[in-house]
């Protein structure tokens, strides 16, 4: 045992070597370090969001308001065939997820079958006495909800991007949530409020036939819908509802580009906006049809503004003012261009963390690890004298690999990653003082140095491993189970358990043993 | 210089004589810690029980009554101020609201109008009902896997006495840790739960160190009497039990102190689970081998040679 062959020996160092090597860029500054050539170890320890300041978001779509809208589309689709091949139907509507309706007469219910399956594909349609019952298949519904979510995604990632965020982490997270990511941020409620809106718009003609009086009452003319007005038009005094005819003119989709801007004649700010060629050109058609007309721009069920065409847009560009402030002007051409959510989103969690009280974390971290360093390695060599010392640099290394480990798996340090380091520091020299008082029993007990030695460590090996092991077991769940910060927590932890037990086992052996050697001790001083 | 022996030579305290002592005091302290869990419950973050909680930061000390005032007036139910950590720092949490994860949002909005742009906003947190329930429902999982995960690695290397013996003491330190939560009503959240795993690998850690020696000495000393031999195995391995729960509690006292507010309250719970574990790992979890027909015969444990062989392969 106190024999090292030469290749366990530049295994060793060689380990060290690369801890040391993968550890030290944390000690450049982050351009300095990323400017590195690629061969050489360049990555920094990467800071949880509660060290460097930045908002988590956990969101969650509604899918179901999606698959809803599908029903309600596959409704009106089932209606308009029913129409056209005449057949007479009643109780045509959905009901949960699936769509029914009755047929008059038993003998045109096959028919009516065959004409709800040709509406959408991926459907399952049955009928039993009058009645046939539409669902969607199993397969069709899961694709829905995985098109809405990845749609939603790539929504959400487009306006995270329009506000200039410097990599944010969006990723999907089980079966409909997505987790947000933004380090540095520093107004959360601003991408809280752009996240919270679906941003779906669509021109609208007003419907200038029916009467509003009677709308009010509920009697709303077929065709037609009664919006309220947006809070700001509200506010002007303007009218608080419109009604407005269901048919889109235009949609939203069709927008390529948005800006905000100012109106040249009030100075108000506003939002210009640009429709593709197709949308350009219907809008156009509708505009040129509807001189003198009033249409209203829709967003999210309300109507913005409801100006009076005063003479056809061609050019398929135009500018809405809706008494905006410049903020609101600003967000709402950042949420058109980034497009509309298909389904809206719920804020789960959040975890926002400025980025002063990041910074001082990181520092009340610092100075509490090398204060409990500082202790740890005195308390160790007033109890083991230069055996101590042995144990201090194995400590001192082992505070090296945890950061290279760190820094070479990416894994993220948070706050309570910093306990579980400062925790280490407590808990890694537990397997040097197994060894040490290991020896110092069997020198007790009459052996000579280098067999007391030899025996402490063969004894205590055992003992180490089954120890540590445990440890282990208890940090792997708290993986597994732990979110954010506390799984940074069980990852230093993690780190710290294997470094500890390799600088205990393999390099303050290896030490020892070449002190024993060049010192030719026939006592040991512990 | 001379190395220092914290513990003389060869101690030889009285533990397995003294058990009845240390269960009399464990039993009181683990229905203490029942009743008063029952009695005065957790005093849940918001982790576990979904809530809003901001921490602010304003130019100078002594608003703590002004914003109080200014903030119960907006009508959201239960609204908590305290100082953290300095006098200008503030702690405000909010019951959750009800009407869902909406009704949240526009609680934190209120809030941050009704204070204004003249404060720092340090930290802010909302956890959702459907989160906190998954968190909770997570954490007490992690705790009974844990538990069940080092049962079954002691069972595997020891016998079933030890095991059964460790989990006797692992839950006395993780039940008196409950209590000291609730009799203290520090907030109990997922870094608590993250610091009673921690506790439960620390205490199994210094248990398996003691069985390691008892399984060693009842192979080695086949007449000696059990009481005994469980006595000499604390006692051989009494100081390093004593310096390693030492310097734990060097490092651990230093991030208490210094570590910063949010951390507080992981490092009291740690240190707490040190020296409980510590305690439970000496004074319970040997002395109830005695009743738990340890089988002195077969008790295996590897030879020298074999660990010898183990080591250089």
């Amino acid at each position: 045992m106190v024999h090292f062959s030469k290749w366990k020996i530049s295994i060793i160092l060689g380990i060290v070597i690369l801890g040391l090597a993968f550890a030290a860029p944390n000690l450049l500054d982050r351009t300095t370090a990323e400017s590195l050539p690629s061969w050489l170890p360049h990555e920094q320890v990467n800071l949880g969001l509660d060290l460097q300041g930045g908002s988590h978001l956990l969101l969650e779509v509604e899918v179901n308001s999606v698959v809803r809208e599908r029903l309600e589309g596959m409704v009106d689709g089932i209606r308009v065939a029913l129409r056209k091949d005449r057949i007479r139907y009643t109780g045509l509507g959905q009901r949960g997820t699936t769509v029914t309706f009755m047929v008059r007469k038993s003998t045109e219910l096959e028919k009516a079958r065959k004409l709800a399956e040709g509406v959408e594909s991926n459907l399952e349609v049955l009928a039993e006495g009058n009645r046939v019952t539409v669902n969607f298949t199993e397969q069709a519904l899961r694709d829905i909800k995985n098109a809405a979510i990845n749609q939603s995604i790539e929504i959400v990632r487009r306006r995270i991007d329009e506000t200039g965020t410097r990599e944010p982490t969006i990723q999907r997270q089980g079966q409909d949530r997505i987790l947000v990511q933004l380090p540095g941020v520093d107004d959360p409620e601003r991408v809280k409020r752009l996240l919270g809106r679906t941003a779906k718009m669509s021109f609208h003609l007003l419907d200038h036939k029916g009467s509003m009086a009677e709308a009010m009452q509920g009697r709303i003319p077929p065709g037609s819908m009664l919006l309220p007005a947006s809070q700001a038009t509200a506010d002007r005094g303007q009218a608080q509802r419109y009604l407005v005819r269901k048919r889109v003119s235009v949609g939203g989709d069709r927008l390529i580009d948005s800006q905000p801007s100012f109106d040249s004649r009030t100075g108000e700010p506003i939002v210009n906006f640009r429709f593709d060629t197709l949308g350009g050109k219907k809008f156009a058609d509708v505009t040129r049809a509807n001189v003198n007309r009033p249409f209203a721009v829709v967003l999210d069920g309300k109507v913005i503004t409801a100006p009076v065409i005063r003479e056809p847009i061609l050019g398929g560009s135009g500018q809405i003012s809706g008494n905006f402030t410049i903020a609101e002007a600003q967000d709402l051409a950042l949420l058109l261009r980034a497009g509309a959510l298909p389904a809206p989103l719920t804020i789960l969690e959040e975890r926002s963390v400025g980025p002063g009280l990041g910074a001082d974390s990181i520092a009340a971290g610092k100075v509490a690890s090398i204060i409990g360093l500082i202790l740890v390695v005195i308390f160790m060599v007033i109890t083991y004298g230069v055996f101590g010392v042995f144990a201090d640099v194995a400590l001192m290394v082992n505070m090296v690999l945890i950061l290279g480990g760190l820094s070479l798996l990416q894994a993220t340090l948070t706050l309570p990653g910093i306990a579980g380091i400062v925790l280490t520091i407590g808990m890694a020299v537990d397997a040097n003082v197994l060894v040490f008082e290991r020896i110092r029993e069997e020198v007790r007990a009459g052996r000579t140095p280098i067999s007391a030695i030899d025996a402490g460590y063969s004894r205590a090996i055992t003992t180490i491993i089954d120890a540590n092991l445990t440890t282990l077991i208890a940090a792997l769940i708290l993986f597994y189970f732990g979110s954010g910060p506390v799984r940074g927590f069980a990852v230093t932890l993690s780190i710290g358990i294997v470094t500890s037990m390799f600088t205990a086992i393999m390099l303050t052996r290896l030490l020892v043993v070449t002190w024993i050697r060049s010192r030719r001790v026939t006592e040991v001083p512990i | 210089m001379k190395p220092l022996n914290l513990i003389s030579v060869k101690p030889n305290l009285e533990f397995i004589g003294k058990r009845t002592i240390f269960f009399a005091f464990s039993i009181v302290l683990i229905l203490t810690s029942l009743s008063l869990f029952v009695a005065r419950d957790l005093n849940y973050g918001i982790d576990f029980q979904g809530g809003i909680l901001i921490e602010v930061r304003v130019d100078k000390a002594g608003k703590l009554g002004e914003m109080r005032q200014q903030l119960s007036n907006l009508g959201l139910g239960e609204v908590a101020l305290q100082e953290f950590g300095a006098p200008t720092d503030i702690l405000i949490r909010i019951q959750k609201q009800e009407g869902g994860e909406k009704a949240q949002q526009a609680a934190i909005d209120k809030v941050k109008q009704s204070l204004g742009p003249g404060v720092e906003y340090r930290r802010t947190e909302f956890v959702g009902p459907k989160v906190s329930e998954e968190l909770f429902r997570d954490g007490v999982l992690a705790v009974v896997l844990a538990m069940i995960g080092i049962l079954i690695y002691i069972w595997f290397r020891f016998e079933w006495q030890f095991g059964l013996g460790a989990i006797i003491a692992l839950t006395h330190d993780v039940l008196s840790t409950i209590g000291i939560f609730a009799l203290t009503g520090i907030e109990f959240n997922l870094s608590t739960v993250a610091a009673i795993l921690t506790i439960a690998g620390y205490s199994i850690n210094d248990t398996v160190v003691v069985y390691d020696r008892v399984r060693e000495n009842l192979r080695k000393y086949k007449t000696l009497s059990l009481p005994e031999l469980l006595n000499n195995s604390i006692n051989e391995t009494l100081s390093r039990t004593v310096m390693t729960s030492v310097t734990t509690l060097l490092a651990l006292l230093s991030l208490y102190i210094l570590g910063g507010e949010v951390i507080r309250g992981f490092s009291f719970a740690m240190i707490w689970g040190v020296v409980v574990g510590t305690y439970s790992s000496i004074c319970l979890a040997v002395p109830v081998l005695l009743y738990l027909n340890v089988n002195r015969g077969t008790a295996r444990v590897k030879s020298d040679q074999e660990v010898a062989k183990e080591i250089s392969s």
